[in-house]
């Protein structure tokens, strides 16, 4: 009966397509603003996410996420390293200057001030020069979207200078590095240098990144140094959970994301959902005279969960790859890289699609459970 | 007449609807019997409790009272699911507006109780296909109900009605929403092919012009069987069977 019921399901086209387009759109739109959600949220921790080279991030006590820091003892430093089981620990500085072209277009920056030995926390992806020029004098790396803000619509090219806090700077990189939350330009630059181009006051140092020992947990290390200096340690991931959930506790973002995706939520759930239940009731004729002629709940049961899962699956897989479609395009703009279609808000889309569908098919079911076989005689 | 030549057989069989004041009392009291062999005709104005009985005769509804033997076998003896089987094994339907699987071909919504029954997908329409060249549409085998005649789509409705051999074809109105020759013609096929001695079948209709084909026919009105009477002209002014020998 399998046969059955599929072609009772595609027998009529226009009542299948718009079955399994509004599950279609219902996935693409659950899995597009998810995924955006996501993603944006994501990017308030790019540039810790950008150090790959650490894994345990040191601070203040007072400080809650990337953006707000408050500054360090130089001191601070010591402790750390002088803590059992940190394999090394440099001084990391963040700060937002404002960058100028000799053209006079300017822009608030991100600066990373990376330990002038190790260069620790340099960005790895590097579009044009190297990491490594960041040693020559006023050398700064813009990543590749902070420098089509400050020189919109000219090839990229080294060697060209900025102003910063009355400091000249030359770009010696262009990094592909991840977006920032809000769009500005993320610069890198020697400790030494970044501190200047900002303008100086008694205490800089913004964070203290270090890696633990060969063999050694950083969960437990970031236990072990706040335990012995007092200060605030995270790993890398605890650090990008503590910004992401303090942009969720402490802005609109959640609220206005929350309804666009309650309202793909319901209006998908509506949309599909009564489809679904209308075209069985459409059907409940077909139904009854299958009943009468001897076809058992159980199989009829069947027939609309295989129907239901059909256009589900269907749905389903036409939506993600719309989605994904979507976020291939976008992926390669400046303005929105880095989103991508994420596992995660797949699976919870299929998870809500199947509850979408559950509910339809219950109803559903329902309805032709309590069919009397005779209701076929009625005409 | 013997009891071995009954079909089916009822007595005093009642059914209402509803409680209180909405009660209605569609049956009151059936006395009725069909033959192995012939055609039954069960005939009266709307409204006088022709489907309701035909459907407790198909095992579709439960009665209120009554005795009830269909094909050797005591309806009340059989659970919900053996009644589905049953009637699967056992009855075929042909119902007035056809009830068609829009989306299948002619051959195909013949195969439907074949396929309920368990039948290949191949197999089961290429009986579909035997029957439906033997009914006389051949040709249309791979028609969908939509691009058929009404008379085309009844005779469907009567190949998926005999395609699995049931030894009880239950027919609602065959002809009703047929013009005269398409009706004549449907009545013709169903003499033809359906009546066979180990076959009963039973006609709901109020076409007079198609009750020269019955061996009986039994008049209804009020929920009760008013007449029944033999158009070859033997006398048997009741039809009636008493239930207990009428099951093997």
């Amino acid at each position: 009966m399998n046969f059955v019921a599929l072609r009772m399901l595609t027998g009529d086209r226009a009542k299948y397509f718009g079955l399994v387009f509004a599950i279609a759109f219902c996935t693409f739109l659950l899995e597009n603003q998810t995924s955006i959600f996501a993603n944006i949220l994501k990017r308030t921790a790019s540039q810790i996410l950008d150090v790959t080279d650490a894994e345990v991030w040191v601070m203040d006590p007072q400080t809650e996420y990337w953006e707000q820091t408050k500054a360090l003892k130089d001191t601070d430093l010591t402790r750390v390293r002088g803590v059992p089981e940190v394999a090394w620990a440099v001084r990391l500085f963040k700060g937002n200057p404002v960058a100028r072209t000799l053209e006079g277009k300017f822009a608030v920056s991100f600066l990373v001030g990376l330990d002038d030995a190790t260069l620790a926390g340099a960005p790895r992806k590097m579009i044009m020069g190297s990491w490594e020029r960041l040693r020559e004098p006023d050398g700064v790396i813009v990543d590749q979207a902070g420098y089509t803000l400050l020189f919109p619509g000219e090839p990229l090219e080294l060697g060209r200078t900025l102003e910063m806090n009355d400091h000249r700077v030359t770009i010696v990189g262009i990094s592909d590095a991840s977006a920032p939350f809000v769009s500005l330009p993320v610069m890198h630059a020697r400790y030494s240098q970044a501190v200047n181009f900002l303008g100086r006051e008694r205490a800089e140092l913004s964070f203290i990144i270090a890696r633990p020992a060969p063999g050694i947990d950083p969960k437990s290390l970031t236990a072990r140094i706040e335990a012995q200096t007092g200060l605030r340690a995270r790993t890398t991931e605890e650090f990008m959970w503590d910004c992401v959930n303090y942009y969720l506790r402490n802005t609109g973002i959640p609220v206005n994301f929350g309804i666009t995706i309650a309202v793909a939520l319901v209006v998908g759930t509506v949309v599909a959902g009564q489809t679904f239940y209308l075209f069985t009731v459409e059907n409940l004729k077909q139904f009854g005279a299958l009943k009468a002629m001897g076809v058992t709940n159980a199989r009829l049961v069947g027939m609309i969960l295989l129907q239901a899962g059909s256009v589900a699956g269907l749905g389903f897989a036409l939506g993600t790859g719309m989605a994904a479609t979507f976020f291939e395009i976008t992926l390669h703009k400046l303005a929105t890289r880095g989103i991508v279609l994420m596992w995660q808000c797949v699976a919870l889309t299929g998870v809500c699609i199947l509850f979408v569908v559950i509910v339809a098919s219950i109803l559903s079911i329902r309805r032709v459970l309590i069919l009397e076989p005779a209701a076929v005689f009625r005409g | 007449m013997t009891t071995s030549d009954l079909a089916v057989a009822c007595r005093d069989v009642r059914k209402h609807f509803g409680g209180g004041e909405a009660r209605v009392e569609a049956l009151r009291g059936v006395d009725f019997s069909a033959r192995f062999g012939e055609l039954s005709f069960l005939v009266g104005p709307s409204g006088c409790g022709k489907t309701t009985l035909i459907s407790i005769v198909a095992g579709l509804l439960d009665r209120t009272a009554g005795e009830l033997a269909v094909l050797g076998s005591r309806m009340d003896d059989l659970s919900d699911t053996e009644r589905v089987l049953f009637r699967r094994r056992n009855v075929g339907f042909v119902f007035q507006q056809y009830n068609l699987l829009p989306a299948f071909t002619a051959a195909e919504n013949v195969a439907v109780p074949l396929l309920a029954a368990g039948v290949g997908r191949k197999e089961a329409v290429a009986r579909g296909e035997e029957l439906l060249a033997r009914l006389g549409l051949g040709r249309r085998t791979k028609a969908l109900p939509s691009t058929l005649s009404g008379g085309q789509q009844q005779r469907v409705a009567l190949a998926r009605a005999l395609v699995h051999e049931p030894r009880l074809v239950v027919c609602d109105e065959p002809t009703a929403a047929l013009d005269h020759a398409s009706g004549e013609a449907v009545m013709e096929l169903l003499a033809r092919n359906a009546v066979q001695p180990d076959r009963a079948v039973i006609v709901v209709t109020h076409d007079s012009r198609v009750f020269r084909y019955a061996h009986s026919i039994a008049r209804m009105d009020d929920g009760r069987i008013v007449e029944v009477t033999r158009p070859n002209g033997s006398s048997d002014p009741r039809g009636l069977q008493p239930v207990q020998e009428a099951v093997a």
